[in-house]
């Protein structure tokens, strides 16, 4: 079998530096072309919009404690999964996640709809201690959350979802320390907040009005994860990709 | 580069015709099979990109026109359609006339196991036995808003406050030391009399004190004798069950800061019939009433 000769590639530099190029961009294309189409692939639906502050914070110790490894974020169209976790999730609702969380192993249950389905209350006994409510649970515990909230560099944050393409506004970084307290402090007066974030919800989330910590925040966050689309506005038909 | 390609003579195959200081490399083919699993795997791959979604651009479904979404539509379709005759006459009751039709209540019961480990188990217990800190078990006879078909329906369809429905259950226990009502000493004179409700009282001057304070601020909702109002969901206090800790520093707690569950409304996530299914499995996980 003499037809195809390794020796003629290897004798010539630029023959084999060409081949290489060729190889390896086919590679490269498959994986960047399709970031050309996004603006076209992904559907537009209502009611998405960027984290609050103090949702940010959450998703970010979200990310730090690693709860990617065993939850994933990502409803995928079967119908078991339907059933379970309600409508699969949507390329759109994970629009300002940098990175996203769709995670690739369930070692606990996905968390993509999570958001309203328990009380703050289960929320914080359950990541204090998650044998507490669930026996059978193999979650470790997390009750160190409880600990105050650094957010002295909450603007930056907000900044640095900016600059990757949240459209945080102005507006939002200069007031962002202030919404971050508004919404774990429910008796301050959210008018401003309830305009900048649409369908924010205030509460104390950890059963402690008096200082934010890090377990408000991750509640927060937990408790609006896939609630900003509204699926009984939404038919199949308006998802379609097209 | 090769310079003598020879047959080595132990192995009958070729070598590469490197040689270095003496040693030589045998140019082994890779193992037939292996090759043409290979071979195998690329042809399947170029079917698959002709039969499926394949290229990022608009329109390009493949051949079979196939989309995981269309799909699941239609075995979520399929599903429904098959169920729709029993889920419509669930609907269409209410529990207690599903729990007494043998055929329903079987079908009901089991779809309300589904549902309720999937939506319910996480508060209320794989066995609806309940958790502290406010989490009720469901397999006892001790209801905070009523044990009957109807009451345990509007409950789950409508929750606790949670803010989601305009009839939800919903309650405020005052936060007696919080909002300045009780001093810290009678907060503990009242825990200790609540104690005493359940015959636990180990200080029986306290209770005395508590007694009148219980009366003015607690009897109201919970009860001249601790026996609880479901109208407000006021728990009983006189029995041994707990939500939040029955010792007196939990009781004290719960007084001074008040507690207040909260439960979503399930009437907004779950189709009717869901709800009417898990009525009848929570009644008759031990402790419906009638």
């Amino acid at each position: 079998m003499r037809w195809f000769n390794h020796a003629i590639i290897e004798k010539n530099l630029i023959l084999m530096g060409v081949l290489t190029l060729i190889t390896v961009s086919i590679g490269g294309l498959a994986q960047i072309v399709p970031l050309f189409t996004v603006e076209s692939t992904i559907e537009r639906v209502q009611g998405i919009r960027p984290y609050t502050p103090l949702e940010l914070m959450g998703r970010n110790i979200y990310v730090r404690e690693g709860c990617y490894t065993c939850h994933s974020q990502m409803v995928r169209p079967f119908r078991d999964e339907l059933e379970r976790y309600g409508h699969y999730s949507l390329a759109a609702e994970s629009m300002y996640d940098h990175p996203f969380q769709w995670g690739s192993k369930r070692t606990g249950p996905d968390l993509a709809r999570v958001g309203g389905r328990y009380s703050d209350d289960w929320h914080a006994a359950h990541l204090r201690s998650p044998r507490a409510v669930v026996p059978e649970s193999i979650m470790p515990p997390y009750a160190f959350l409880d600990r105050p909230l650094a957010y002295g560099d909450i603007a930056d944050h907000l900044r640095a979802q900016r600059s990757v393409g949240v459209p945080y506004t102005d507006e939002m970084i200069a007031n962002a320390r202030a919404d971050l307290e508004t919404q774990a402090r429910p008796d301050r007066d959210a008018a401003g907040f309830g305009t900048r974030y649409a369908r924010a919800r205030q509460g104390v989330f950890d059963g402690n009005a008096g200082v934010v910590t890090e377990m408000d925040a991750l509640v927060a966050y937990l408790q609006m994860l896939g609630t900003l689309v509204r699926f009984s506005d939404v038919t199949p038909d308006q998802l379609r990709q097209q | 580069m090769p310079t003598k390609i020879e047959k080595d003579s132990l192995t009958g195959t070729d070598t590469t015709g490197h040689e270095w200081d003496g040693l030589k490399e045998l140019n082994t083919p890779l193992p037939k099979w292996w090759l043409y699993v290979m071979y195998a795997t690329i042809a399947f791959a170029a079917v698959w990109v002709v039969l499926y979604p394949a290229f990022p651009f608009q329109g390009a479904t493949g051949v079979t026109g196939w989309i995981a979404r269309e799909a699941v539509v239609g075995d979520v379709r399929a599903a429904q359609s098959r169920m729709e005759p029993m889920l419509a006459r669930i609907r269409a009751s209410d529990p207690k006339t599903i729990a007494a039709d043998p055929e329903l209540r079987a079908f009901a019961v089991a779809g309300g196991r589904t549902a309720f480990a999937n939506n319910c188990a996480g508060c209320h217990g794989a066995g609806g036995q309940g958790a502290q800190g406010g989490f009720p078990s469901l397999a006892d006879d001790d209801w905070i808003w009523g044990g009957t078909h109807d009451a345990i329906r509007h409950t789950i369809a409508n929750g606790v406050r949670a803010g989601e429905s305009d009839e939800e259950r919903t309650s405020q226990m005052p936060r007696f030391l919080a909002d300045g009502v009780l001093t810290l000493p009678q907060v503990n004179d009242t825990a200790e009399y609540v104690l005493s409700l359940s015959r636990r009282s180990t200080d029986a001057a306290a209770a005395g004190r508590g007694e009148a304070l219980y009366a003015e601020n607690c009897a109201a909702c919970h009860g001249e004798r601790g026996e609880g109002n479901r109208d407000v969901g006021a728990p009983r206090l006189s029995d041994q069950i707990w939500l939040y800790g029955g010792d007196k520093a939990s009781i004290a707690r719960s007084i001074a800061y008040a507690r207040a569950g909260v439960m979503p409304a399930w009437g907004q996530r779950l189709d009717p019939a869901i709800v009417n299914m898990l009525a009848v499995y929570v009644h008759a996980l031990g402790g419906g009433e009638n």
